[in-house]
C-alpha cells in the first residue's frame, strides 16, 4: 500500500508542480494558534512539516530557534506536539504531517513508544535532525514497521558513496540540504547549481522522491520547481514573530504566505 | 563494561563512538558527518606522526611551560591535620589553564586541514582565551561563542580574548551560558565547516572532540607520574587525586596515566558543581544521578526535565556550569573507576579563602571545588594517604566574583 505521502507526491505530479511542505513547530504560539495554523495553511500546502520543540537546537537558525523558545515558554510538552497532530488529522481533507525534531527528545520519550505513539496519532513520517545514517538504521526500520516514512537527509557535504548508500536505506522521501547552512540562512548558492546536485542525486533512485530545503523563501521558491518537492519553514517562522510584532493574527498572516507560495510554483 | 588495561581510554570505543555500548557516539547533523570524518581521519594520521608530535611537544614545552609545578601545601596538610595535600599547579600552563593543551592541537590540526579560521565555544572565557592565543599565534581567524550572562561574569578573559584580534560572539539564546554557546558554535560550524575548523573546549561533543581533547590535556598526568617518581622514588600508595569536572577536560588529563591502577591504590574523585546550598539547581548530572540524555552530539548523563528538555544549571563557576558531562566520566562513573561527588558554591568559596589564606597558590572557582573536597576528607584520613589537587585555573577571572562574595580580592 502506497504512504501518504506518496500519493501527495503523485497528486502533484499529476498536476505539473512541485509538492509545497510547510514547516511550522508546534506550540507556536500557542498550542490552540498552531492547530488553526496547521489546519488554515493545509488549504494550500500538500504536507506538514510539524517541529516539536528542544531548547538545544544545533542546527536551526534563529527564526526557527525564535519559534522553538516561544513555544516552550507557554509551557510547551512533547504530548502537546502528539496532541496538535491528533486534532488536525481529525478534519477532513487532513494532509500528511510529519513531525521533525532531536534525538534527545525521542529518546528520553522512549523510541518504541514514540513511533507507537506517532502512528497512533496519525503522524505520517518523522525527520530526526541529528540521527544521521547509519546510527539511524535500527530507527528507520521501526518507523517502516509501523508504516512511518523516516526521511533520511542529504546534505551538500554528503559523498556520493555515502549518497547511495542513504539511499539504499531510505524509505519514499528524502530531504535534499540546499547548502551549508543551519535553516533559514540566505540562499547562498546559485539555484541552477542546487538543482544540478539534486539531480544528479534523484539519478541514483529515480523511484523516491526528495524535496529540498533551507533557505527557501517566496523570492526563491520559483526557481527550484522542477523538484519534487520544496520545503518552506524559517520564513513562516519569521512570519509567525512579525505578525506577534505587528499584533496581526498569525493564522490569517500564514495562511496568505502559503497561499503566495503555493501560485509561484503552479 | 569495563576499563581496558593498556589503551588510552579515549579509544576504547566503539566503531560508532560509544564507551561502554551507550556513552558518546555521533549525534550529528548530516551535513557535519562528512566534516567530523575529515576531522577523524586527520588526527588518527597526525597522533601517529613525529614530526607532528615533536612540534606539539615543543610547543607544550617551551610555549606552555612544562612541567607545571607540584608540590606540597604543607600549612594546608598542618592546618587539616590529617592526609598529605598537594596541588599540581596546572594554571602555571600560558594562559592559566589548562585549556591550553586542547587549544594547541587544534590549532595544529586546523593548519593541517589547510583552513584559516578557527571557532570555539567558552565559559569561563579560559578556553576562548586559549584559541584567541594560539590563534595570534599560528595566524587563523578567531571566533569564540559565549553566553551574555559568562561574558559579564568573566570580564577578565574576555579582555584577554579581544586583545588576541579573536572575536566574541555574544550568546543570547536560552540560559546565556555555556551550554547555548556550544550550540551556537556548532551551529556556526554547520553553516561554514568548508572553511572553519571547530575545537570543542572540553572533553564533550561528538567521538572526535572527545579524543582531541583528551589526548591533548593527558600532559598533565604524564607530567605528574614523572613528579610522583621524583618526590616518592614510586607511584605512592593511598593515592587520592582530585579533579573538578564540569565537561571534564582537566579531570580526564589529570587522571589519564592513572586508570589502570588499582583504585585502592589510586582513587580518582571528580568534584561537580552542586550550586548555591539553597538552590534546587546545580550542575551535577554525575552526582546527583541525572538521566542519560543526548546533547551536543553525545550521550550522556545531563540534566533534564520530566519532558526531555535540557535543564537550566546554576554554579558559582561557569567553567563547571554546564548541563551535561563528557560520556568519558559517565563510563568511569559506570565501571566505579571513578567516584563523583559535589561541593556547593559555598563550599568552594570557604575552600579558595582558607586555601589562599594558608598557602601561596590562588586557585579559580573551579579548582575550588575540589580544594572543598580536599578539605573535606583530609582531616578523616592519616598521614600515609596522599592526596593531589589539580588546581587548574586561575583565580585572576573571578576577580569581580570573589569581590563580590568576600569583600576583597587579593592576588
Amino acid at each position: 500500500m502506497k504512504s501518504q505521502i506518496s500519493l501527495a507526491f503523485e497528486k502533484c505530479k499529476r498536476e505539473n508542480r512541485p509538492a509545497l511542505l510547510t514547516y511550522t513547530v508546534a506550540g507556536d504560539n500557542s498550542k490552540k494558534k498552531s492547530l488553526e495554523i496547521l489546519k488554515s495553511i493545509s488549504q494550500h500546502a500538500d504536507i506538514l512539516e510539524i517541529g516539536f520543540p528542544f531548547n538545544a537546537p544545533t542546527a536551526d537558525g534563529p527564526q526557527i530557534q525564535n519559534s522553538t523558545y516561544r513555544a516552550l515558554k507557554n509551557g510547551f510538552k512533547l504530548k502537546d506536539a502528539f496532541q496538535i497532530v491528533k486534532n488536525y488529522k481529525k478534519m477532513r481533507n487532513a494532509k500528511p504531517c510529519i513531525l521533525m525534531g532531536y534525538y534527545q527528545m525521542v529518546y528520553h520519550y522512549g523510541e518504541k513508544k514514540f513511533i507507537k505513539k506517532c502512528k497512533q496519532v496519525g503522524v505520517n513520517g518523522l525527520i530526526i535532525v541529528d540521527l544521521p545514517w547509519p546510527d539511524n538504521k535500527k530507527f528507520s526500520k521501526l518507523c517502516k514497521k509501523n508504516s512511518i516514512t523516516f526521511v533520511q537527509l542529504i546534505s551538500p557535504t554528503t559523498s556520493k558513496e555515502r549518497m547511495k548508500k542513504i539511499i539504499r536505506d531510505s524509505h519514499d522521501l528524502n530531504y535534499l540540504i540546499s547548502m551549508l547552512s543551519t535553516t533559514g540562512g540566505k540562499l547562498k548558492v546559485s539555484p541552477k547549481r542546487i538543482l544540478k546536485n539534486y539531480f544528479k542525486i534523484k539519478r541514483i533512485n529515480k523511484s523516491k522522491n526528495m524535496v529540498i530545503g533551507f533557505g527557501i523563501t517566496n523570492k526563491t521558491i520559483g526557481t527550484l520547481k522542477k523538484a519534487d518537492g520544496l520545503v518552506v519553514g524559517s520564513a513562516l517562522c519569521k512570519g509567525i514573530s512579525d505578525s506577534i510584532k505587528n499584533r496581526q493574527n498569525p493564522v490569517i498572516k500564514l495562511n496568505k504566505m502559503v497561499e503566495v507560495l503555493k501560485n509561484k510554483i503552479i | 563494561m569495563k576499563v581496558k588495561k593498556g589503551i588510552p581510554l579515549i579509544d576504547q570505543h566503539d566503531k560508532n563512538g560509544f564507551y561502554g555500548g551507550k556513552f558518546g557516539g555521533n549525534y550529528v547533523a548530516e551535513t557535519l558527518k562528512k566534516p567530523i570524518d575529515d576531522l577523524s581521519e586527520l588526527f588518527e594520521k597526525c597522533r601517529k606522526d613525529k614530526k607532528f608530535l615533536k612540534e606539539r611537544d615543543d610547543l607544550y614545552e617551551n610555549y606552555v611551560g612544562s612541567p607545571t609545578r607540584f608540590f606540597k601545601l604543607q600549612n594546608l596538610t598542618d592546618h587539616l591535620g590529617g592526609a598529605q595535600i598537594y596541588a599540581k599547579m596546572v594554571s602555571d600552563a600560558n594562559g592559566g589553564a589548562h585549556k591550553i593543551y586542547n587549544a594547541i592541537t587544534h590549532a595544529m590540526l586546523c593548519k593541517k586541514a589547510k583552513k584559516k579560521y578557527i571557532c570555539t565555544d567558552t565559559g569561563a572565557g579560559y578556553n576562548g582565551k586559549m584559541f584567541s592565543m594560539v590563534a595570534k599565534k599560528f595566524g587563523l581567524g578567531c571566533k569564540v561563542f559565549m553566553g551574555t550572562r559568562d561574558i559579564e561574569r568573566q570580564k577578565p578573559n574576555c579582555d584577554a580574548i579581544r586583545k588576541n584580534g579573536a572575536e566574541i560572539v555574544p550568546v543570547t539564546s536560552g540560559s546565556k551560558t555555556l551550554v547555548d554557546a556550544v550550540s551556537e558554535c556548532i551551529r556556526y560550524w554547520v553553516s561554514n565547516c568548508d572553511k572553519v575548523h571547530m575545537g570543542i573546549g572540553s572533553l564533550v561533543g561528538p567521538n572526535i572532540f572527545v579524543k582531541i581533547c583528551g589526548w591533548s590535556t593527558a600532559q598533565i598526568s604524564r607530567e605528574l607520574k614523572v613528579q610522583l617518581e621524583d618526590e616518592f622514588g614510586e607511584i605512592p600508595n593511598k593515592l587520592k587525586l582530585i579533579n573538578c569536572v564540569g565537561g571534564g577536560s582537566s579531570a580526564y588529563g589529570f587522571w589519564s596515566e592513572f586508570f589502570d591502577y588499582n583504585k585502592k591504590h589510586i582513587e580518582l574523585i571528580g568534584v561537580e558543581a552542586g550550586g548555591p546550598k539553597n538552590s534546587k539547581l546545580h550542575a551535577a548530572p554525575l552526582s546527583k544521578n541525572s538521566k542519560i540524555g543526548i546533547l551536543h552530539g553525545a550521550a550522556a548523563y545531563c540534566v533534564q526535565d520530566n519532558d526531555g528538555q535540557i535543564s537550566e544549571t546554576e554554579s558559582c563557576s561557569s567553567g563547571l556550569d554546564y548541563p551535561s558531562c563528557s560520556p568519558i566520566h559517565c563510563f568511569l562513573k559506570d565501571v566505579g573507576r571513578a567516584r563523583y561527588t559535589v561541593a556547593t558554591d559555598e563550599e568552594a568559596f570557604s575552600a579558595y579563602k582558607l586555601v589562599t589564606e594558608l598557602e601561596e597558590i590562588s586557585p579559580s572557582l573551579e579548582p575550588a571545588h575540589s580544594f572543598a573536597e580536599a578539605i573535606k576528607i583530609a582531616p578523616k584520613l592519616d598521614e600515609s594517604n596522599i592526596i593531589i589537587v589539580n588546581s587548574c585555573g586561575d583565580s585572576l577571572k573571578d576577580k569581580d566574583i570573589i569581590k563580590k562574595r568576600l569583600g576583597n580580592y587579593i592576588r
